[in-house]
């Protein structure tokens, strides 16, 4: 277990009282919402960003806006922390609890409410994963079309609180831009809405604020999200290139020409050889880099697309061109792509970065990723959404090795400087939690980030909303 | 007197001093939009216009910086240079207001001013990426950046756009652009009720064809657009963007879908640049008059209904973009607020804005929708962290 990123020093009032609560808990909640014993709370101790763990104090998993909101008050009323969690699938270790926190799960908050086809929206509960809602709706030809790796498994109120993105979000947009309203509890257990089925809400932005908060600023339980019409077919075509700067510059080429892809998905050389040894989907391995751009329309929208896109790779020296003429290569083209993180998994343990750079300056940071992960000794295989610059270097090590596992964690601060000295930013999709929460000064001023934490006392003043992320434990202002 | 600094340094030091002295000012671009608003105490003005010009801009990136002050015709021109266009189509209120001045980019964010195409590709604030503020302390501050996805921290971005300069002085901003479509086309429905328009345009936004405009402009307004160059008729319009072949293929299914209700009849490219422009700029109600105009964002299928219950009650003339999620009405004579905000309760919620009224009218009348306690409390809240001293445009949003 890796120990260089701290958490803030649990309350010793809270843990002092760790009966007292767990029993006024249960007066609460129905006993199947709450979990308290040392071994129920294993399964809570961490997320996705599986280096640190942290057993809760408790793990409420209310059904309901009221049991939401009354744990709420409780804790509120006590300063007692409370870590808000989907389906736990953060990379960045958002819903990695501590020792005097109450998890407050959405788990058991996952039906559908309504679909409305005459407004196009779904109206959820937060816990209703991501590929649920377009499974609901596919049938009658619309989709929900924020798209995260993640999403068999992910929430909807996870996807809020990170603002998460997909493969898809070239074209759509990512959470922040598909969701129209939220219900909402307050740090003091008030229950709020926020827009609804109309366009924008009224006032201040606070809905957008409040997507991609990362759980600090309330606790969603129910969002009125966007559907859209599902295109009449999608068809993916595959380039092979030389060199990175050639596959960047196709990428910046399609994007400038006026076509909107619905994704372009790039992959580097070790990338390639990993996802083509465990899903054999015929990738070529004579080339350094690879494209997968999909387009969406009609059969005649698609031909015209597709051939001004090969036109474009033709001029950047493209080696491989791969059309699929059947759904059934198509799924072999998107298999390999599909198949990275596990195939990945498979030969080492690896830690997914998630900077965002500007389209220009690909090439010259995944050149520089290269140097980096080199000078410490370690593999990187990138795969990552190309067409909006949201790189995602793998970085391969032994987690047996707590020495491999620093210099992973080293050579990730890296690269995410890297990123932001270009002109981007820390994470495009995966939020901060506690995995970036040090670097946020590499990124911003002390101003900065003092108005951002200024916002948050808005909302929490006691800061007992997920309190160990995003900002920097140091130097946070008193309220 | 208007304060018009020409540097962020600028604008840092008066608004450090207007804090210190508690003195108020209030904060706009080519203020096209004067009058709008709740009526702010009286305060000093102080404008962008002396921050202007391109900072950056990438074409094969689709991104733009400038400064707030940089005229909006200048952008589109810049932009235009390369084939690309700003997506949310940012209306000229200068019609509709019945003001002179020049409509400034920080202007556009400010009020997060969007069009037609807002409710497919999303509102101003869906496409401002980054920016750089001067808050109520006098503190330069910039927030989210020059990416298009980027979750670090809280997104005080969304935030400052359409908090109408009462957060904070934007200086610069930095935004997504997108290619100007190869061309467009416009489906035409006709004589179709407000409730029957609403049920096209609900099916045509369920088929696959990407409609990128739905508007429905009954009778009363029917003459006032391309001249009165639309067929007899109310008009239901549905808009078609993209490769040439492309639009003509969806323009084809799209016709054969909606000729089950009603006679259908399209507009070629340049007709429909202009009926698009003319609704996004609300042309019908560009009349010169101070009769009051409302902004009503409501969910689609709701917006006829309003209109309809309205009607038995008082004078109003109505037209609706966004699919009917955004109804323009204009009254004959009181903006009757709460009328208007009553049935927008009954119909599920949404809001009213009142854009354009006499100053009489507007001195009775809340400008922005009340918001309930709780929320109205955390906007409050919010705005306190912003502007501690509450020297930014005291009283103009509620």
């Amino acid at each position: 277990m890796a120990d260089t990123i701290s958490f803030l020093k649990p309350r010793e009032a809270v843990l002092s009282r760790r009966a007292a609560i767990i029993a006024d808990l249960t007066e609460l909640l129905p006993p199947e919402c709450l979990v308290h014993e040392a071994r129920e709370l294993v399964p809570f101790e961490t997320d996705a960003f599986v280096s640190y763990r942290r057993l809760p104090l408790a793990v409420a998993l209310p059904k309901t806006t009221a049991q939401v909101a009354a744990v709420m008050k409780y804790c509120h009323r006590y300063g007692i922390p409370v870590v808000p969690r989907g389906a736990g699938t953060s990379l960045s270790g958002g819903a990695i609890p501590q020792e005097d926190a109450v998890v407050l799960g959405l788990s058991k908050m996952s039906r559908i409410l309504e679909v409305d086809y005459a407004n196009r929206t779904a109206t959820v509960q937060a816990g209703v994963t991501n590929l649920n809602i377009s499974e609901a709706v596919g049938i009658d030809g619309f989709f929900y079309a924020p798209d995260p790796s993640s999403q068999l498994a992910c929430t909807i109120g996870g996807n809020i609180g990170m603002n998460s993105g997909g493969a898809h979000c070239l074209k759509y947009g990512v959470t922040t831009n598909n969701l129209l309203g939220v219900k909402m509890v307050l740090v003091d257990g008030t229950v709020i809405e926020l827009g609804g089925k109309h366009l924008d809400a009224a006032g201040y932005d606070l809905l957008g604020l409040v997507c991609g908060s990362e759980g600090q600023l309330g606790i969603v339980t129910e969002a009125v999200v966007r559907l859209i019409a599902k295109p009449e077919g999608a068809r993916p075509v595959l380039f092979g290139f030389d060199t990175s700067e050639h596959a960047g510059a196709c990428v910046a080429d399609i994007i400038g020409s006026g076509i909107i892809p619905v994704a372009i998905e790039f992959m580097d050389k070790p990338a390639i050889e990993i996802c083509e040894a465990f899903a054999h989907a015929g990738y070529p391995l004579d080339v350094e880099a690879l494209l997968i751009v999909e387009v969406e329309g009609s059969e005649a929208e698609m031909e015209a697309m597709l051939k001004a896109i090969v036109e474009i790779a033709g001029r950047h020296g493209v080696k491989t061109v791969r059309e699929s003429q059947s759904a059934t290569e198509a799924a072999l083209i998107w298999k390999g792509r599909k198949s990275a993180f596990g195939a990945t998994g498979r030969i080492a343990d690896y830690i997914c970065m998630d900077g965002t750079v500007p389209l220009g300056k690909l090439s010259y940071v995944l050149n520089k990723t290269s140097e980096i992960v080199d000078r410490f000794g370690l593999r990187v295989a990138n795969v990552f959404h190309a067409g909006d610059g949201n790189m995602h270097p793998l970085i391969l090590f032994n987690a047996n090795d707590p020495e491999d596992a620093a210099r992973a964690e080293e050579a990730g601060n890296e690269i995410l400087k890297l990123c932001v000295d270009a002109g981007g930013c820390l994470t495009g999709e995966h939020g901060v939690g506690i995995e970036k929460r040090d670097l946020m000064r590499h990124q911003y001023s002390e101003a900065d980030l003092n108005q951002q934490m200024a916002v948050r006392y808005a909302f929490d003043e006691g800061w007992i909303l997920n309190p160990s992320k995003v900002f920097p434990l140091d130097g946070r202002p008193a309220a | 007197m208007t304060l018009i600094p020409n540097s962020e340094a600028d604008a840092a030091y008066i608004i450090r001093n207007a804090a210190g002295d508690g003195k108020k000012l209030a904060l706009c671009g080519g203020n096209t939009r004067a009058g709008f608003g709740n009526s702010v105490e009286p305060a000093e003005m102080m404008n962008s216009t002396g921050l202007s010009g391109i900072v950056d801009y990438e074409p094969a990136e689709m991104v733009m910086t400038v400064k707030t002050g940089t005229p909006v015709a200048e952008i589109e021109t810049a932009l235009a240079a390369n084939r690309q266009m700003m997506a949310f189509e940012p209306m000229d209120h200068r019609g509709v207001m019945g003001t002179l001045g020049e409509p400034t980019i920080g202007g556009v964010f400010a009020a997060n001013v969007s069009g037609p195409r807002r409710f497919v590709s999303g509102a101003a604030r869906d496409s401002l990426l980054g920016i750089r503020f001067i808050n109520g302390r006098g503190e330069a501050i910039r927030a989210g950046g020059r990416v298009m996805k980027n979750v670090t921290g809280l997104d005080l971005v969304k935030l400052l756009a359409g908090s109408h300069g009462t957060l904070g002085f934007l200086t610069e901003v930095t935004f997504r652009v997108l290619p100007v479509p190869q061309t467009l086309e416009t489906i035409v429905i006709s004589g179709l009720d407000d409730a029957a328009a609403a049920k096209a345009m609900a099916a045509a936004m369920a088929l696959p064809v990407e409609v990128s405009g739905a508007a429905h402009l009954p009778q009363t307004v029917r003459f006032r657009f391309l001249g009165g160059g639309l067929p007899e008729g109310e008009a239901t319009v549905l808009r078609l963007e993209g490769l040439g072949a492309s639009v003509s293929v969806r323009a084809e299914k799209l016709a054969a879908v909606m000729e089950a209700f009603g006679p259908v009849s399209r507009l070629g490219l340049e007709q429909s640049q202009t009926l698009w422009r003319q609704i996004r700029d609300v042309y019908p109600y560009s009349d010169g008059t101070l009769k009051p105009v409302w902004h009503v964002s409501i969910a689609p299928s709701a917006g006829h209904q309003l209109v309809a219950a309205l009607r038995l009650e008082t004078g109003v003339d109505a037209f609706y973009d966004w699919q009917g999620g955004l109804v323009w009405m204009r009254m004959e004579a009181d903006p009757e607020a709460e009328l208007v905000r009553r049935y927008i309760r009954a119909l599920g919620g949404g809001h009213a804005t009142l854009l354009r009224a006499s100053d009489a009218a507007r001195a009775g009348t809340q400008a922005f929708e009340p918001q309930p306690d709780a929320v109205a409390a955390l906007s409050a809240r919010v705005k306190q962290k912003l502007d501690p001293a509450g020297i930014f445009c005291p009283g103009k949003m509620g």
